[in-house]
């Protein structure tokens, strides 16, 4: 399939879901279909760089967080709405991604890991102190009762995030295929034979923190407007990075849609405990399910699948 | 603010017995990363997990909260030999630990954290000895035994450890087994079952360092991802495996934070270290003691 075909029918499926979504019309739908959205988008956007080019970013909150002050800065001085700040959070997360390649370019694996955490506490302590977007008091946005155009404001936030997460998933597959994304498979198996082989690894490697941040960003982009009230410590959770390199992994990290089945299984099953057992939980489901599959399972579901009619 | 005499004292005395128990926090995690190329993301974790022991200890039988975390060792000594034989046939074995081993790690932090907030609650929790309440004062300047007590127990503890490693049999295997797996088969030594004990040592020195966490501060168990970036700071700083490197490394950041505290204010603090860390990684990766 084309990139253009996958497009139109991704495009086709998130209609069908929106549709569904629309007619059963449960504002609580909405809002847990957000969550499991905006997962699939940084589950996608996570395996950019920690599936395809196996660089490990567990700074995932930093460029959600990004995304997400991105959106209260451009509120707080132009009124800029959502459509807008979205692009906006995807420059911005995209360009610190780009800048946190260039600076870690030289190292490998785990040093890498342990960079962008710092890069993610960096983040935090400067959002922390920067009063414009509420500083470590928080910033409120509210949003109003209804969306720009029809139904309620969650179901308008639910379909903003259905086109970033179906945009999102349309990227990372386009990627894969490309000839960058077997430049990102030359690097994740031998960076030195690639390097040796002609493969531009510098260039590849800033494309995949710079593409893998700023779709994080969008991610984060609407999430001020979910939460009505924003405050560093919570935006910056580690929780976050968990989430995220779980479904990636949980999925399947070799294929775009590892991530898509992580994010859509696990952020529901999150979903349901949420509401059913306690919030706790959660991360409880999500920790024992990761340490699982990556014992268990390497390949996540998508290698399940695959292995079955083989043998 | 106007910065006096006493003040900076003051500030530097506490960064460096801050400092001292920073490096009895981190030993653990640079001997199984720069040793045993193990990257036990969830090390500050399993010290907060000592601390909940040490603290059900302390109230069961009124034992002082140190002593405790000596009595500690040989059980967290023990859980890190199984843990490092789960790690080593899942992860080690198939060549490919790096970053599956790092999200496996990871995810038992996540697993343990749920685990401490389900048992204990997400209360702040203390424990009771003479020395936590009491400051000896000389003039202006002041000595919490709060601070001291464990800086004086991380200092032992790294001088231990120091010794062990140089100068015992099993302590040169597992400092070889960095270097060269296979020499140490050649003298009839196998590599595995020297990882298992430097990771159970690791482990065992998380109990003393939970100790120390609840005498220093009130515990919650999300305490432990406040001191995972602190900790890896201190292990590439220090050069990865380098015991005096750590010591040096741990006192240096907390210096660097307090002084970064009273000079710039609190809320900058964390990013004057991390900043540091970052700086070091991008030009420096080998660390201030690594071998480049």
């Amino acid at each position: 399939m084309t990139n253009w075909r996958f497009l139109a029918a991704a495009a086709g499926v998130a209609a069908i879901v929106f549709g569904i979504a629309a007619w059963l019309n449960i504002d609580y739908l909405f809002f847990a279909g957000y969550v499991v959205l905006q997962y699939v988008v940084l589950a996608s956007a996570w395996n950019i760089l920690g599936g395809y080019t196996g660089y490990m970013n567990l700074g995932v909150s930093a460029f959600f967080a990004l995304g997400a002050y991105t959106t209260v800065a451009l509120e707080t001085a132009w009124k800029l709405p959502l459509p807008a700040t979205i692009p906006a959070a995807a420059i911005v997360a995209g360009l610190v991604g780009i800048g946190m390649g260039y600076l870690t370019l030289r190292l490998k694996g785990i040093f890498f890991a342990i960079a962008t955490l710092a890069l993610a506490v960096v983040t935090e302590t400067f959002i922390t102190n920067w009063d414009y977007v509420g500083g470590s008091a928080g910033a409120y946005l509210l949003h109003p009762k209804r969306g720009p155009w029809f139904g309620s404001y969650i179901e308008y936030l639910f379909l903003l995030m259905l086109i970033v997460a179906t945009f999102a998933v349309v990227v990372a597959r386009a990627v894969e295929r490309s000839w960058l994304g077997y430049g990102f498979t030359a690097i994740r198996d031998d960076e030195t034979a690639a390097e040796a082989t002609g493969v531009p690894t510098l260039r590849l490697k800033l494309v995949a923190t710079g593409l893998s941040g700023a779709l994080m960003g969008m991610a984060g982009a609407p999430l001020p407007y979910y939460v009505s009230f924003l405050e560093p410590a919570s935006t910056f959770n580690l929780a976050y990075a968990v989430n995220t390199i779980a479904m990636a992994m949980i999925g399947g990290t070799t294929t775009w849609l590892g991530p898509l089945i992580g994010a859509v299984l696990l952020a529901t099953v999150q979903q349901v405990a949420t509401v059913t057992i306690s919030s706790e939980i959660n991360l409880m489901v999500v920790g024992v399910l990761l340490v699982g599959f990556v014992m268990l399972a390497p390949n996540g579901i998508v290698g399940l699948l695959r292995r079955r009619p083989r043998s | 603010m106007t910065i006096t005499y006493p003040l900076l004292v003051n500030a530097l005395i506490a960064g460096l017995l801050m400092g001292g128990f920073y490096a009895a926090l981190s030993v653990g995690a640079t001997v199984a990363f720069g040793l045993l190329d193990i990257v036990n993301i969830a090390h500050p974790t399993f010290a907060v997990i000592g601390a909940y022991a040490v603290l059900v200890l302390n109230r069961a039988f009124n034992i002082d909260p140190i002593i405790c975390g000596l009595l500690l060792t040989p059980v967290f000594y023990g859980a890190g030999m199984l843990l490092y034989q789960v790690y080593h046939h899942f992860f080690e074995r198939r060549g490919d630990d790096a970053m599956r081993g790092l999200a496996f790690f990871f995810g038992l932090m996540f697993i343990a954290e749920v685990a401490l907030i389900m048992l204990f609650g997400v209360d702040f929790r203390y424990v009771h000895a003479p020395y936590i309440t009491t400051t000896w004062n000389f003039g202006d300047i002041a000595l919490p035994l709060r601070l001291a007590v464990p800086f004086a127990g991380s200092v032992l503890m790294l001088a231990a450890l120091e010794l062990f490693l140089r100068k015992t049999f099993v302590g040169r295997a597992i400092v070889a087994v960095a270097q060269d797996p296979f020499a140490l088969r050649l003298v009839a030594v196998s590599p595995v079952r020297i990882k298992r004990i430097a990771f159970g040592i690791a482990c065992a020195s998380a109990a003393l360092a939970g100790a120390f966490i609840i005498v220093i501060e009130p515990l919650q168990p999300a305490v432990g991802r406040e001191f995972i970036g602190r900790v890896f700071a201190i292990c590439v700083f220090g050069g990865l495996g380098s015991l005096p490197g750590t010591l040096v490394a741990a006192v240096s950041l907390g210096l660097v934070e307090n002084l970064s505290t009273i000079f710039i204010g609190a809320s900058w603090s964390p990013a004057v270290a991390f900043g540091l860390l970052l700086a070091t990684l991008a030009w420096r990766p080998s660390g201030l003691f690594g071998r480049s």
